[in-house]
């Protein structure tokens, strides 16, 4: 990470694209807004859950990286207790 | 909803300086794209100032590299929205996105460059990926 805030007041990750992995069978892509206690708040989210996928995580991912993201959700929170591992889509290309 | 139209002029301006034509319309979107031929660049313009901000200079840097493509036309997201949505449908399985670049030739999206690859990253950075793009799509060879 840079350390650059690119809006002032918002945390480091504000408006970057996403991976979001959970404890759980989901995955979540989408734009990075903001996170408080209940959790991360995120924009144009794509969901892969693990249970009724046909493609695994990692090629859901990949496309995701390759294709851009279909988006399954306007807006969405990702519980905080769910959270394992946030990473920028961009690295994950 | 559209922000304040002599708000997003400068960032359209950006854009048109450099010799790339706006598509503003369905209509405009089809003549340019719906028989294309040759090489193009399609920019889609955005306000948001932490992709865009570096997605227009990195554009304008790429655009003095020694290959470019034929046209440059680009459309303006949330702003223009029946253009945005009619040039999103020549981009085939590549999802919106915003900012976000497509080189296109003959009509096919040969390289896509989507936010979440130019986000955090310097116009530099973009630049040399997008010139590297114009080698490999457009270049002599090819």
């Amino acid at each position: 990470m840079s350390g650059h805030v690119f809006h002032p007041g918002h945390a480091e990750l504000h408006g970057i694209t996403v991976v979001v992995e959970t404890s759980g069978s989901l995955t979540y892509v989408g734009r990075y807004d903001s996170e408080d206690e209940r959790g991360v708040l995120m924009l144009d989210v794509g969901v892969h859950d693990a249970t009724a996928a046909d493609v695994p995580k990692d090629e859901y991912v990949r496309k995701s990286a390759k294709f851009g993201i279909r988006s399954d959700h306007k807006r969405l929170v990702v519980p905080a207790a769910e959270v394992t591992r946030i990473t920028r889509l961009g690295e994950m290309g | 909803m559209p922000y304040n139209p002599a708000l997003v002029a400068p960032m359209r301006t950006e854009v048109t300086r450099l010799g790339a034509k706006e598509l503003t319309t369905a209509a405009e979107v089809d003549a340019a794209l719906g028989d294309q031929k040759g090489s193009m660049l399609v920019f889609v313009n955005s306000v948001c100032g932490c992709a865009a901000g570096n997605a227009r200079p990195a554009l304008a840097l790429a655009l003095k590299h020694s290959v470019v493509p034929q046209q440059v036309v680009t459309v303006f997201a949330g702003q223009d929205v029946d253009a945005v949505a009619r040039a999103r449908q020549y981009f085939g399985e590549y999802q919106p996105s915003s900012p976000s670049m497509a080189l296109l030739r003959d009509g096919e999206v040969v390289h896509f460059v989507h936010r979440h690859q130019i986000e955090g990253r310097s116009p530099q950075s973009i630049a040399t990926e997008l010139s590297a793009a114009f080698d490999r799509h457009f270049g002599a060879a090819v």
